[in-house]
């Protein structure tokens, strides 16, 4: 009879099922920081659909405020998200 | 307008101000001063290396040509720091925990310790970081071209030279004098990072400065400024897709594996806390820097004639508007872009060179292997400043061979596709534990060689790929043309580079990866990389000072005992001048530590521990296999120490007995010889007496006489028989025996035997087995009846029984006639057992019969007989055993 496969890593405590408010409130903090990047990607992916040529192309200075807009968006975004992830935070598994 | 002279005097200055930046920290980072060195805002400003002068003039320069493109060598790392919680935490994690010194030492590391891995990147990253020196250099020279000629565009070829050779100089002797100053396990150096800190001050408040002058300035306000960008040639969003996000993917890429900012971000890095502030104020630093590139070049464009090199705007717009300061203030900026991007790359690079090539070729030729004592240090350091020396000269070389012209342009984003290729190795190695060294060469080798084929031979101008091969492809393949890989043409050629070189990369690393078996220790290493998180501790705060001290003075309280510990740590405190008992952690008194340490744990164990303490960093495999080594070797020195205390207590065991023995027979002896005398004494004694009533008493009757003279006759026989004892024994120990050999039968042997010992005194009945001993013997037959007679009249003298009985038994075994002679008395104790034998033994002193020495004459005669006499343990009474040769030969 074949051993259901369980659990892999069985030297690893279990983590809760469910957190305390406070270690919950830290793991949506670190899934923000994980989130960040990728929003910051999406986004300035955004000018790849803006067309080329054409009557109706972005003017410059649209094109830099939207660029430098997102940008300081993404700085204060990751300056919150530092300010109130503790380092404390990284237990099994958080590494990602 | 302001002279060269001026200029360089100003430079010089700057440079003087530099040295003494970097002087006062290293001081200070010496005394333990080290808090306001870790500050965070220091490890962000350090890493503005990435903005090099390629940025600081070429960002400008690449506006004015292709608008908004430059923008994407910035979003790169700002979405990389924005996202340090996927990998940079991680880098800095492992860094710290396994002591990486460079990026070649990170993959080295992860893979096994491969050292051909860490030839293979070290050689990549010097190619790829030559030609980005040399355009550092480029650009300090046409910087000094501006002021010096302001009308001439293109001066002599020397002076050019001249300028470049003394800047590679200063460089290289900046950072041989910083970059090489100690030694530190750790790789870091506080001059150096203080000092490019201020230099990214420098360099961001000079751009800066020349922004807010172009946008307030020369434009009149923001509004009016974006019209007039909207107005000019840049007006509107004309940006290539392929190249917007391949170059932003590209430059996140080269941010992580560029062996400068690897530098900067890992292996300077102090604490991962920092990592948080950087992580937002990074990103606003490079905002702020490409923030007036787009107002810069469009002012430039408009204020200056055309053709006039946009690359150096940032100097020419302030000039041309008579702003003689700001413009000294961005040529300082563009300096310090140049020598801070130099001197860390040249740091990076060098710690690689020495640690890979030069000295694993030194170690071999001198063949010391790995049994490394402390006396390379000064090789290791000397191999440094060698490599430092050598990379800035490569640079130099290749500035001069180009020639300096328009084809170094190119070069900062071909270095970027270049360096890019350790991605897929670095990126798997601290996310995937099937990564494996093969998987990691694979990919390197490939990704390497496409790109030197499609991109770098390409992009070094003429001559290094022939137009033949560039327009019909290698060999005459047209699949192979270097632009235009399995016939897709028409894509950008960086684009087409890094696209295929990093998908070979990628596929042939999983592949290979897939396909190979790891080594043990790359398994091990895998898994302390992939799962760094679970294997190392938070991070420990580097605060330094008190804390760290303590906890090394309980570690070595446990090891070295507390009184010695505590002397070493007041000796240690003293001798730094200190105050209280507690010294600096210096690298000095760590040294010291570590080495009492070792006298008691061994040096790997004691650098571990150290380690741990100080560097907040956990063990790596090296250690814990070196660990091993030495508790092996400590565990078989024990188990010799075992052997030999075994033995050493066993001989004790037996001298201890041999002693008690020897103690015993001395105390006997000294009874004996009181006993002799007074066996002597007695029998003298009392022929003395009746000797003198014999001459001086008168009138004695006949039988008076006669009785007297039969007393001392009869005395004067026992003192002859003790006498001939004595003698009689003495001869048998020194083997000067004549043996009378002659034939008879036991039985009659034994019967005169009985006779002779029975003779006069209470009875002792005998049983005898006449039919066994029917043995017919050839021996001294005197010899052996006087054996039997003295065991008999033993039996009969020390048996107490009330009815003593004698048993007589014959046998035989293994060709020896045996013969027991067993009583039933109570026998003799277990502790006199051994000693009856022995000259002058007495079981008690019960019976004062004989002087002792029968039994140790009858030994002495088996002896000679060639037979033994033994004492039977075990049975009812006492027992002896004679055994003799039934024909008796008497040895040559």
């Amino acid at each position: 009879m074949i051993e259901p496969a369980r659990d892999l890593t069985p030297d690893r405590p279990r983590s809760p099922l469910f957190l305390q408010r406070q270690s919950y409130r830290l793991r949506r903090l670190m899934d923000a920081a994980r989130f960040l990047p990728v929003l910051g990607l999406l986004l300035w992916s955004v000018p790849l659909l803006w067309s080329i040529g054409d009557e109706e192309t972005v003017s410059s200075s649209g094109a830099l405020i939207y660029i430098f807009g997102v940008w300081m968006a993404l700085i204060l975004a990751a300056f919150v998200v530092s300010l109130r992830l503790r380092l404390g935070g990284d237990e099994p598994g958080a590494g990602g | 307008m302001i002279t060269l002279n001026a200029l360089v005097a100003v430079c010089l200055t700057y440079v003087v101000f530099l040295f003494s930046v970097a002087f006062v920290a290293e001081r200070s980072a010496l005394r333990g001063q080290v808090r306001w060195l870790k500050a965070p805002l220091v490890y962000t400003l350090s890493l503005s290396i990435y903005c090099t002068a390629w940025t600081f003039y070429g960002a400008v320069g690449s506006a004015a040509r292709s608008g908004f493109e430059y923008l994407t060598i910035y979003l790169g790392p700002s979405i990389v720091m924005v996202g340090w919680w996927w990998v940079l935490r991680k880098l800095v994690r492992i860094g710290r925990s396994q002591r990486i010194t460079s990026v070649a030492d990170l993959v080295s590391s992860r893979y096994g310790k491969s050292n051909l891995l860490a030839i293979c990147v070290t050689v990549l990253a010097v190619i790829g970081t030559t030609p980005y020196i040399a355009l550092q250099l480029q650009s300090v020279t046409l910087s000094f071209e501006v002021f010096a000629q302001p009308g001439v565009p293109s001066p002599e070829e020397g002076a050019r030279s001249y300028t470049a050779l003394w800047v590679a100089f200063g460089l290289a002797i900046f950072t041989v004098i910083f970059g090489t100053r100690n030694l530190d396990a750790n790789e870091r150096h506080h001059g150096v990072v203080m000092a490019i800190a201020v230099e990214a001050v420098v360099k961001l408040a000079a751009l800066m400065a020349v922004g807010i002058f172009v946008v307030w300035g020369l434009s009149g306000g923001v509004a009016q400024t974006l019209d007039r960008i909207d107005a000019s040639e840049l007006g509107h969003w004309q940006m290539n897709g392929g190249r917007w996000a391949g170059l932003t993917l590209l430059s996140a890429a080269a941010f992580l594996c560029l062996p400068r900012m690897f530098q900067v971000l890992v292996v300077e890095s102090d604490d991962e806390g920092h990592l948080r502030t950087a992580s937002w104020a990074f990103p606003l630093y490079l905002m702020l820097m490409s923030l007036f590139v787009v107002p810069i070049a469009v002012v430039g464009l408009d204020l200056l004639p055309a053709g006039s090199n946009p690359d150096l705007f940032v100097l020419t717009v302030p000039l041309a508007t008579g702003q003689e300061g700001l413009a000294v203030l961005s040529f300082l900026g563009g300096f310090s872009s140049a020598t801070s991007m130099v001197i860390v790359a040249a740091i990076a690079l060098s710690t690689m060179v020495s640690n890979h090539i030069v000295m694993p070729i030194f170690l071999r030729l001198t063949g010391n292997g790995a049994s490394v004592s402390g006396d390379v240090r000064h090789v290791v350091l000397l191999s440094r400043r060698l490599s430092i020396a050598g990379v800035v000269t490569l640079g130099y070389i290749y500035y001069s061979l180009s020639g300096g012209g328009t084809a170094l342009a190119t070069i900062g984003l071909v270095s970027f596709a270049g360096v890019a290729q350790v991605l897929p190795a670095m990126l798997g190695g601290i996310f995937w534990r099937g990564a494996t060294r093969v998987g990691a060469l694979a990919g390197l080798i490939i990704g390497f060689a496409i790109w030197l084929y499609t991109l770098f031979l390409p992009s070094i101008g003429n001559g290094a790929l022939s137009d033949m091969i560039m327009t019909q492809g290698l060999f005459g393949l047209a699949w192979l043309r270097p632009q235009a890989l399995f016939g897709i043409s028409g894509l950008d050629p960086l684009l087409h580079a890094f696209l295929w070189s990093i998908a070979f990369n990628v596929i042939a690393f999983i592949t290979f990866s897939l396909a190979s078996f790891p080594s043990p220790l790359e398994r091990l290493q895998g898994a302390q990389f992939v799962n760094v998180f679970d294997h190392s501790g938070g991070p420990r705060s580097w605060s330094g000072g008190v804390a760290q001290a303590e906890d090394l003075m309980i570690m070595a309280q446990r090891i070295l005992g507390a009184p010695e510990a505590q002397a070493l740590f007041e000796r240690e405190a003293r001798r730094q001048g200190a105050r209280g008992m507690l010294p600096d952690p210096s690298p000095d008194f760590l040294e010291t530590l570590e080495k009492e340490l070792s006298g008691s744990v061994g040096a790997a164990t004691a650098h571990a521990m150290v380690g741990q303490i100080v560097g907040g960093m956990s063990v790596s495999v090296e250690d814990l296999m070196a660990v091993a080594d030495e508790s092996a070797q400590l565990m078989e020195y024990s188990s010799r120490l075992e052997t030999q205390s075994n033995e050493l207590s066993r001989t004790a065991r037996q001298l201890r007995e041999a002693n008690q023995k020897l103690t015993r027979l001395s105390v006997q002896k000294d009874a004996f010889l009181s006993q002799i005398s007074h066996e002597l004494r007695t029998p003298m004694t009392s022929i003395r007496a009746f000797s003198e009533i014999l001459r001086d008493t008168s009138g004695l009757t006949a039988s008076e006489q006669n009785k007297y003279a039969s007393i001392i006759h009869d005395e004067a026989i026992r003192l002859t028989r003790l006498l001939d004892d004595l003698l009689d024994l003495s001869v048998l120990e020194n083997g000067q025996v004549n043996l009378n050999l002659r034939q008879g039968l036991l039985s009659d042997l034994l019967d005169r035997a009985a006779a002779a010992a029975n003779d006069g005194g209470h009875d002792l009945r005998i049983r005898r087995d006449v039919r066994a001993e029917q043995v017919m013997l050839n021996t001294d037959l005197d010899r052996l009846s006087q054996v039997f007679i003295n065991l008999i009249a033993n039996a009969r003298k020390y048996c107490d029984a009330d009815v003593p009985e004698l048993e007589i038994r014959v046998s035989e075994e293994k060709g020896l006639l045996v013969i027991d002679f067993i009583d039933n008395g109570s026998g003799i104790s277990a502790e006199a057992q051994d000693m009856i034998f022995e000259k002058f033994a007495r079981v008690s002193d019960r019976q004062a019969g004989g002087a002792g020495l029968g039994l140790a004459i009858s030994r002495q005669i088996m002896t000679r007989l060639g037979g033994h006499i033994t004492y039977l343990p075990g049975r009812s009474g006492a027992a002896f055993r004679v055994e003799l040769p039934r024909n008796f030969v008497v040895p040559a």
